[in-house]
């Protein structure tokens, strides 16, 4: 029995990475000293293939697949999971669908089982469908009165305009009403199947059976008629800032997004944006941003900056929630801090503090199964190689604040911002 | 399961708790406080979770700004809950780097400066929270069930407080509040990871024992008198959904109802899991989800059953379909509480929900920080022996067991019955 009884970061030594025939990859890592078995993966079925008057295809999708098989229907495929403490859930995000599942150890073969019947021969039968239906409707009326999500999406739709970013993968309510039980059988038909395909199972198994199980389940799979994913069309920069207000009355507070386009995972200057994000609007307290909007303003609960990379060029924006009426003073705060950002070098003490951080947060990050089940995936989604998180601390140390301030400028500027507003 | 637990209890009243676990380089540092929401009357309302967000405002040792940073700086995470019971603050950091979270608990522990102009700027973050909380038509049903559920008790207002109270709440009610309730005395320190105990505890001993004792703060809340017949009521706001939360008056986390009532909750509404990390797992086969979203009643439905010092309550929250109305989805409820009171479960469905109930056990129990979570948590309660027997515990439960807490609990006269009626976009009049 291979035992980590001091697990260190994951690297070429104790992941098995292996290509089946048919194009998936398996990644898997063993970790004894759990009872359990975490299996992620993900799909080329994202929202990027669907049509715009359907748009959530790919979302609705993926949520039916467990509704019903060939083999068992929908109370008997929970039944199964349910009895046996296990979980399995898909969902669809722009460039992919993605599955997540846990069970003991010893109900691995089972959750395989159900994940490649899911995979393979869902029926999606026509009562599930349209009670699914119903259930995303109600998701999505619900969607409208949360100024968070309203204030994300009316972010996309700016920075995003004629980009697959700019759409909701979850759709609205007038594409998902037109999304009809024969469109979920013909999205399957077409774009489910082992080309980039990736899954990863983290846990109390050995390499050699996760590799053998998969193969034995998903080995023989074939969709020839698979179709590649489309390339991401260029993005329209702004030429000024804009600022708009979606308005859900009643509401006791606002939200509001300020930001851009930020990096892909694969931009050269990805991890010195990064690190510039860490200092503008996490670090801490939610850094820099947190500091004037939050400790020093008292005007937020919440307040910080995110970036997400990803395939294509992901947002990378500060988030608050204030006071309805205090909205004009906190854009006018977040905006003189990207300012600041953009124009005057992070100090080498606020540098080497993110940096210091990013480092010594990997054990943490990479406790679980799942963190290193999500891990893995990043390593291959993005081609980061297997020593990925050995190399990892060199990586973030070589980074300058000049580098920072060039990722900065190139990303942010201070008048071709997307201002975002949700509230009453 | 913790296998071994070094529990002692310092000269100056702290509980210590520890526990080795070698799997990660990694260490959880946990100071559980007993105060909540449950030792606040009217007037000081949500002060138990002020004095919370004040902790993160600075010692003369670590002013503001510079606790946060430290512990970045070395990856570590960190954070704060305040419930109705207890409040608690914790570290999660490199091994090596935890004397860091332990030097910053033992001198926030009496040394926090409570400065005005920090208590003035905290005001306006806390009443945003407040807030932001009420953007949610759930938050708003929930304050209002709650409400009509307790009277006489404290449990009757919610954790971040009313909003009158959080505009006039003084820096001296907090500091009074923190000085009456940060004692060693009720505290107890929760450690688990990476370490090697004899040191440790010496080490904590050096930090912590130096702190005098205080007078233990008296807890007294008010009981509950017995409810007296179901209260209905209707939360009116914006939105296209209704939600019902139907909510009964459920037994103390110690007594021994309790079990078998978590066994019924795993049979109406699918397992609970006691993780703070680490996870659930999905409700499609419960009876309430069969009854209500099979039936195309409802969308969702979700069971709550808390684990609390004094009676609380049990709540079933279903978001209503779209083409159906609050009556259809209460209607079936009552039909499926009613079949639980009229009929003995089936000895596999109890075993069904044990089962899951180890499978959750299992995926919290990667965490070092979830397992540092679970020992102070059940302390707060109970004793860490509550936590050590809670799988035996439900595997004791009999089917008849079940049936008599449906009947028992889940009566009209212990109801309080609440629905959120949407009033559409833009119709709503405040």
């Amino acid at each position: 029995m291979i035992t980590h009884s001091h697990s260190a970061l994951p690297g070429a030594d104790d992941i098995t990475r292996e290509q089946l025939e048919n194009g998936i990859v398996v990644l898997t890592r063993p970790n004894f000293n759990s009872p359990s078995v975490m299996v992620s993966g993900y799909l080329a079925a994202g929202g990027i293939f669907d049509p715009a008057e359907k748009l959530g295809l790919a979302d609705f999708t993926a949520s039916a697949l467990m509704r019903g098989t060939h083999k068992r229907d929908f109370q008997s495929i929970y039944d199964a999971l349910e009895s046996a403490g296990a979980s399995l859930g898909f969902s669809g995000a722009t460039h992919t669908a993605s599955f997540n599942g846990k069970a003991l150890a010893e109900d691995l073969p089972l959750l395989l089982e159900l994940l490649t019947e899911a995979l393979l021969e869902p029926v999606f039968p026509g009562q599930q469908v349209a009670r699914l239906k119903a259930q995303l409707l109600t998701g999505l009326a619900m969607r409208a009165q949360d100024t968070h999500e309203m204030a994300s999406l009316t972010f996309d739709q700016i920075v995003y305009a004629n980009h697959p970013y700019g759409r909701p993968e979850d759709g609205f309510p007038e594409t998902v009403e037109k999304i009809h039980r024969e469109d979920l059988i013909d999205f399957h038909k077409k774009h489910y199947g082992p080309q980039g395909m990736v899954i990863s199972i983290v846990g109390a198994v050995k390499p050699v059976d996760a590799v053998q199980w998969v193969r034995a389940a998903l080995g023989n799979w074939k969709n020839p008629d698979q179709p590649q994913p489309p390339e991401l069309p260029a993005l329209t920069p702004l030429v000024d800032s804009v600022t708009q207000k979606f308005s859900i009355p009643g509401k006791s507070q606002s939200d509001v997004v300020v930001g851009a386009a930020g990096p892909a995972r694969s931009a050269p200057d990805f991890i010195a944006a990064s690190l510039g994000n860490s200092v503008l609007g996490q670090f801490g307290m939610m850094g820099r941003i947190g500091d004037v909007v939050r400790e020093q303003a008292g005007l937020a609960y919440y307040a910080y900056s995110g970036l997400s990379g990803g395939l294509g060029p992901g947002p990378w924006s500060v988030a608050a929630g204030v006071d309805p009426e205090n909205v004009d003073e906190a854009v006018d705060l977040i905006c003189a801090e990207i300012e600041r950002f953009v124009t005057q070098p992070v100090s080498a003490e606020e540098l080497s503090d993110s940096q210091a951080n990013f480092v010594g947060r990997l054990p943490l990050a990479l406790e679980s199964n799942g963190g290193v089940a999500g891990a893995l995936l990043n390593l291959e989604r993005y081609d980061l190689g297997l020593d990925y998180y050995r190399d990892y601390a060199e990586q973030i140390n070589a980074v300058t604040v000049e580098d920072v301030l060039a990722a900065a400028q190139h990303y942010l500027d201070p008048n071709k911002l997307a201002i975002a507003i949700a509230g009453p | 399961m913790p296998q071994t637990v070094t529990n002692i209890t310092l000269s100056n009243g702290l509980q210590v708790m520890l526990k080795e676990i070698h799997t990660a380089p990694i260490i959880s540092n946990w100071v559980w406080y007993r105060v909540g929401s449950r030792d606040e009357i009217p007037g000081i309302t949500g002060v138990s979770h002020w004095v919370e967000h004040m902790q993160f405002k600075g010692t003369q040792q670590f002013p503001a700004g510079v606790l946060d940073k430290a512990v970045s700086r070395d990856g570590g995470m960190w954070n704060a809950f305040t419930y109705m019971d207890w409040t608690t603050y914790f570290e999660t950091m490199p091994a090596d780097k935890i004397d860091l979270g332990s030097r910053l608990e033992a001198d926030r522990m009496v040394n926090s400066v409570f400065d005005a102009d920090e208590v003035a700027s905290e005001r306006t973050v806390i009443i945003s929270e407040r807030q932001g909380n009420e953007n949610h038509p759930l938050f708003q049903l929930g304050e209002a069930v709650q409400a009509a559920a307790f009277r006489v008790h404290p449990y009757h207002h919610e954790i971040v407080g009313d909003l009158a109270d959080l505009k006039t709440i003084s820096r001296d009610d907090l500091y009074r509040h923190y000085k009456s309730y940060y004692q060693p005395n009720n505290a107890v320190l929760v450690m688990t990871g990476d370490f090697e105990t004899e040191s440790m505890l010496a080490r904590i001993q050096e930090l912590f024992e130096v702190i005098p004792s205080g007078e233990t703060p008296l807890r007294r809340a008010r009981p509950e008198p017995q409810p007296r017949g179901e209260l209905r009521l209707v939360v009116e706001g914006p939105g296209e959904t209704a939600f019902v939360q139907d909510t009964y008056r459920a037994p103390a986390a110690t007594d021994p109802d309790f079990f078998p009532f978590v066994v019924l909750d795993s049979l109406l509404t699918g397992p609970s899991s006691l993780n703070l990390f680490g996870g659930g797992i999905s409700n499609k086969t419960s009876r309430l989800y069969r009854g209500l979203v099979e039936g195309e009643l409802a969308v969702s439905i979700q069971g709550d059953l808390p684990a609390t010092i004094d009676p609380f309550v049990y709540t079933i929250t279903a978001t209503v379909h779209p083409q159906r109305q609050p009556d259809d989805v209460i209607r079936a409820m009552d039909d499926e509480i009613k079949r639980a009171q009229d009929e003995i479960p089936s000895p596999e469905a109890l075993a069904r929900a044990v089962k899951q109930a180890k499978a959750l056990f299992a995926y919290g129990s990667e965490s070092i920080t979830n397992q540092g979570f679970w020992l102070g948590f059940t302390e707060m309660f109970a004793s860490m022996d509550w936590f050590d027997q809670y799988l035996d515990n439900l595997a004791a439960v009999t089917p008849e067991d079940v049936q008599r807490i449906a009947q028992t609990y889940l009566r009209p006269q212990n109801r309080v019955l609440g629905t959120y009626l949407p009033t559409g976009n833009g119709e709503v009049s405040l």
